[in-house]
């Protein structure tokens, strides 16, 4: 492999975005394909498969066998919120392989005391979202129940095409919260992606159901992205 | 480049790879490629490997990690890819193997700068 190819793929992974590199078995020699990258042929179908699945595989493509190693950024949770939810949101997601950051501006809950081992911004969301900005890798749950507080960062999710985007509030709070986004600029389509009520429908009552039903709906989101488009395509 | 917040780069072998290359260091990276049966590390994996025989990363549970860096040295000096194939260890066999009863393959390549 040409040392180019890693230093471009590099520069992909640190910028937590996924990339493809496609070697061929038979002759040697590699070439990188990003997430948007225009692919021709069976390779295309290829392509998007490990994109989605995030499995790499040996495929045979107009006889030659071919290589495609996914490079797909970790998920990770992004709370918005440091409530009794996310306490048990956030140990939780860790353990299934999501990593989680919690974001609130209110110090009096964002304390380590509350969240132990859990990377905590006692900050408003837009000041970390500055820094670390949103991606597709990333689902986002806003459970302050505050406007001040969370409709900033779900304006944000949906512009960066956030892989899950989760909204606590019951319907007539999230009717309210609609209204609010359109006027923020929010599509109508876009708004559709918020799951609100939050969570899949387990019949949670406590924080900590809340949560289970939370991270389930996530890991759903997560399996089944790339999906959604397709279906809407058909 | 500067370090990203989202990548363990102390112990990222492809991050490794290229400071070594940088660095002007000869480097070998192996990959699994196909698995069969119980494996210990996803196809995908890397151990990326120095013309000295210093390597990060792996592609086995450390089962077959020897015999990778030994023929990686030999990529190295002749810049030609090699696909390796390792199975259960067999006593009667030289080759070392996985004890966990898989088997795997591994693709051998050169970093040309």
């Amino acid at each position: 492999m040409d040392i180019k190819i890693l230093e471009k793929l590099n520069a992909e992974r640190r910028a937590r975005r996924a990339a493809i590199v496609v070697t061929d078995m038979d002759e040697g020699g590699a070439r990188l394909v990003r997430q948007g990258d225009p692919v021709d042929g069976e390779l295309a179908t290829a392509v998007a498969r490990v994109l989605r699945t995030g499995k790499s595989e040996l495929v045979q493509v107009e006889g030659r066998t071919l290589f495609l190693n996914a490079h797909l950024p970790n998920p990770r949770l992004v709370v918005i919120g440091a409530v009794h939810i996310s306490q048990a949101l956030a140990p939780m997601a860790r353990i299934a392989g999501y990593p989680v950051e919690i974001i609130d501006p209110r110090s009096a809950f964002a304390t380590p005391e509350r969240f132990p081992e859990i990377m905590l911004h006692a900050e408003w969301p837009q000041d970390v979202l500055e820094r670390q900005p949103l991606d597709s890798y990333t689902a986002l749950a806003a459970v302050t129940h505050d406007p001040k507080v969370d409709d900033m960062p779900l304006k944000a999710a949906l512009d960066a095409g956030c892989f899950y985007i989760g909204a606590l509030g019951s319907r007539k709070t999230h009717a309210r919260r609609v209204e609010r986004l359109l006027a923020m600029g929010a599509t109508p389509q876009q708004i559709e992606r918020i799951h609100s009520p939050i969570g899949i429908d387990i019949g949670a009552a406590s924080p900590a159901e809340i949560a289970v039903a939370v991270l389930a709906e996530v890991v759903r989101a997560f399996r089944s992205r790339g999906l959604e488009a397709k279906e809407a395509a058909a | 480049m500067e370090a990203s917040a989202y990548i363990d780069e102390a112990r990222d072998p492809l991050i490794i790879a290229e400071g070594w290359v940088k660095d002007g260091r000869e480097v070998a990276l192996a990959t699994v490629v196909e698995t069969w049966g119980s494996a210990p590390r996803p196809v995908g994996s890397h151990l990326v490997i120095d013309a000295e025989g210093n390597f990060q990363g792996s592609v086995s549970g450390g089962c077959v990690e020897g015999a990778v860096v030994t023929e990686a040295i030999d990529v190295i000096e002749t810049g030609k890819a090699k696909m390796l194939e390792f199975g259960v260890a067999d006593e009667t066999a030289w080759r070392v193997g996985l004890s966990c009863g898989g088997r795997i393959k591994v693709y051998v390549e050169r970093l040309d700068s």
